[in-house]
């Protein structure tokens, strides 16, 4: 689960955080929670992006949850849509 | 058109002032009542030209990073961020959709964003001497 701000500060840790856990349990499907997330400009495409390239090369997928309206305004620019699915929150 | 109110902001060029000049603005913004989706575009395209600035403009050295944002008649706000960095060689080209000179860790929207979000936006830059972006906005009417 994400939260707080996605920009350029805070993507570079972001990154690490999820590489590390991409490494470590080898999924075949990665989620990422937007639920909380209060900001997100297009350093958060790179890091959907960065992420979708990993585990595509792994042979897996990428899923996003929670994504506000104001981010899916953003994410619909890139295109990323057409390259991870949209999940709806399992929980309130 | 008169300036009704203006703010200037200077901050150094590191990426933790990021979230600080998006705050700013917006809480300047706001003695207007904007939505909140407006005040989501304005931090959103002024997150993304800081950016910009300290990502590229700066990539090289540490500098200063200008801010300015006017308030007109009829609810226009005008953003200007403003940095006296490496400059843009071709702005048509930097203004691609994708197009980024960073590396893998940026995507290249950018302008693309702010361009989305803003309701005008004009780029002077000059290799060696900087880039102004300037954004302008007007909010909906209120009651």
């Amino acid at each position: 689960m994400l939260n707080g701000d996605i920009d350029h500060h805070s993507s570079e840790e972001i990154r690490r955080r999820t590489d590390e856990l991409i490494g470590r349990y080898m999924p075949s499907r990665l989620t990422l929670d937007f639920s909380q997330v209060s900001f997100c400009d297009s350093s958060g495409i790179a890091v959907v992006l960065g992420r979708y390239k990993i585990m595509k090369a792994n042979g897996g997928t990428v899923e996003l949850t929670g994504v506000n309206h104001q981010i899916s305004r953003i994410f619909e620019l890139s295109g990323i849509w057409n390259l991870v699915d949209q999940k709806e929150a399992d929980y309130k | 058109m008169n300036i009704l109110n203006r703010m200037q902001l200077d901050f150094q060029s590191r990426s933790v002032n990021e979230a600080f000049a998006r705050v700013s603005v917006a809480a300047f913004v706001s003695q207007l009542d904007p939505t909140l989706e407006e005040l989501a575009d304005i931090k959103t395209i002024v997150s993304e030209a800081v950016t910009n600035s300290i990502v590229h403009g700066y990539a090289r050295s540490n500098g200063c990073v200008h801010i300015t944002v006017s308030i007109y008649e009829n609810r226009k706000i005008r953003v200007s961020v403003r940095d006296k960095g490496v400059g843009i060689p071709d702005i048509k080209k930097a203004m691609e959709a994708c197009y980024t000179t960073g590396s893998d860790d940026r995507a290249g929207m950018g302008f693309t964003i702010m361009q989305t979000f803003s309701d005008k936006l004009k780029v002077r830059s000059s290799p060696g001497k900087g880039t102004t972006v300037t954004m302008e906005k007007v909010l909906c009417p209120r009651s």
